[in-house]
């Protein structure tokens, strides 16, 4: 809130560089500020009923360009899609609010495509094995650190990289 | 081979049956993929939906689940072809308005139909009659497996599938199921209902989907939220909703028979009088009756008439099934009148409503299928 006195019921969010920084006005403030733009929350009140609109909304001065297709926030507000998959990073933090407001959580928890499983279970066999190494180094156990080696190895060979030279 | 003969006749398909068939019309699990490093369809230009057409339509169809499948571009249908896959509920409304570089891919059964440059580059769905949503969604689970073996999916680990629209990020996945619900609207309880399922944050829709009307008392609901779940759970959530609103739709038609049957068979009556002998009917009517038919068959008012004979019916008086049967092109109102001589026909061999008084508690009212 700006005037830290009425409910703050303007919410703007400027891009400055590649920072957005968010603003919550009342609407006292916001007419004396001059932020007064109706049109700018279309979007996601067409695509929700209502509230959500306001963190993805105006943006001063430049406007912030997706670099893998060249879709703006203006195009979100006419469409309701986005341009591609590349999007979802460049309108991130505006985004983040719309996702709470109409999911049940902002992280996917469902279905990974099987390639990008193995490789995340295999990273996670790989951390958890360096692990053990270090302990077994660290106690001496120079057996137990041999034969974690060997597995490690295998489990990098899994990944398709080559084994990384040992310290 | 085109689409008309491809598609199986609407009297087999009004011939197919499912668990709870007689409330559940049919189930539906789609999924929503997109390919890495193409822009989503709505915004790529049309040389890019083409290219990633090409991409995809031999991915798609090179599946052991689509061996046989007809596959077409969009823009080969026309107009009247695509008006006949939305109404028999196969493609979206947005989709038949496509042309180049969409297309559609669709089993012999038409119980997988995968489109392709939808609103994403792939929305694929696995269809069944009656509540079979964990089939359903067990099916395009192995056609999407499958498919991700042979395309690059935009995918991101914390945000999921990623899809043009933040409303399917995640799973993007939409179930669904088609209802009958004549008793809960005579009743005047559906928009309780329709409440009460909007709370648990799914979604009602009419009959052809988003934005539509509910013609023929025939409800579609869905979940809404596709992030922050995982796929079963949403499933498993709308099967115990459904399950709760046929037991609301059953109790409803056994209230309505208990309290006010002359109510109940007074719309039945009608709505057979009318179909029966009228000799202009538009289609709206034709469906609104028609459900009220549906509900006397369930009800054991029509001993000659099948349900099955309703829902082909269903099906083919509808404006582009009709419209089909004619070579000439028909005018709105020349319609009307050839679906009331079709009508008129069909259900000449059913012999009127003949009312029972209410049935016993357990009686036939509540045989569950």
């Amino acid at each position: 809130m700006f005037c830290k006195q009425n409910p703050a019921k303007v919410h703007l969010t400027q891009i400055v560089g590649d920072k957005m920084q968010k603003v919550d006005l009342c609407e006292e403030c916001a007419r004396q500020k001059g932020v007064n733009d109706p049109n700018s929350f279309s979007l996601a009140d067409l695509l929700l009923g209502l509230g959500a609109s306001q963190d993805i909304a105006p943006t001063g001065g430049e406007e912030l360009r997706c670099p893998g297709c060249g879709f703006t926030q203006a195009d979100f507000k006419k469409a309701g899609r986005l341009g591609c998959a590349q999007c979802y990073n460049t309108f991130a933090e505006g985004l983040e609010t719309l996702l709470k407001s109409m999911h049940k959580g902002t992280r996917h928890v469902g279905k990974v495509p099987a390639a990008l499983r193995r490789s995340r279970d295999l990273q996670d066999r790989l951390k958890h094995l360096q692990k053990k190494l270090d302990k077994a180094v660290t106690a001496e156990d120079f057996e137990q650190a041999a034969h974690l080696r060997d597995e490690i190895k295998v489990t990098r060979e899994q990944m398709g990289q080559a084994p990384l030279a040992e310290k | 081979m085109t689409i008309h003969e491809f598609l199986s006749p609407p009297v087999e398909t009004a011939r197919r049956t499912g668990p709870h068939d007689r409330i559940v019309m049919s189930s539906r699990v789609r999924l929503a993929r997109n390919l890495r490093g193409l822009a989503f369809p709505g915004w790529a230009k049309k040389l890019e939906r083409v290219k990633a057409l090409d991409v995809i339509r031999p991915a798609v169809e090179s599946l052991p689940q689509l061996a046989g499948a007809f596959s077409e571009t969009m823009d080969n249908l026309g107009g009247l072809d695509k008006q006949i896959l939305v109404e028999r509920h196969l493609i979206s409304r947005e989709h038949a308005a496509k042309s180049a570089g969409s297309g559609l891919v669709l089993n012999k059964e038409e119980s997988l139909c995968v489109m392709i440059n939808e609103e994403d580059h792939l929305r694929m769905q696995a269809l069944r009659p009656g509540l079979q949503l964990k089939q359903a969604w067990l099916a395009i689970d192995q056609v999407d497996s499958e498919l991700e073996r042979r395309l690059e999916y935009a995918f991101s680990s914390d945000l999921g599938y990623l899809t043009a629209c933040p409303t399917n990020l995640g799973t993007g996945i939409r179930v669904s199921a088609m209802l009958h619900l004549p008793g809960l609207v005579l009743a005047e309880q559906i928009n309780q209902i329709i409440q009460s399922v909007n709370k648990l944050g799914l979604a009602v829709r009419g009959l052809y989907g988003e934005g539509t009307e509910a013609l023929g008392n025939v409800f579609q609901v869905s979940n809404q939220m596709t992030l922050g779940e995982v796929e079963t759970d949403i499933v498993e959530r709308l099967n115990k909703v459904l399950l709760q609103i046929i037991e609301h739709e059953e109790n409803a038609r056994a209230t309505l028979l208990e309290k006010k049957p002359k109510v109940v068979f007074n719309h039945i009556g009608r709505a057979y009088g009318i179909l029966a002998n009228a000799h202009s009917i538009s289609s709206k009517e034709t469906m609104n009756l028609l459900s009220l038919m549906r509900l006397g068959i369930d009800l054991g008012e029509f001993p000659t008439a099948e349900r099955a004979l309703v829902d082909e019916l269903f099906i083919i008086t509808q404006p582009a099934h009709l419209q089909r049967q004619f070579t000439e092109k028909l005018v709105a109102e020349e319609r009307d009148l050839l679906r009331a001589d079709m009508l008129r026909e069909r259900l000449r061999g059913v012999s009127r409503p003949n009312p029972k008084p209410p049935a016993p508690p357990d009686g036939s009212l509540d045989k569950r299928n």
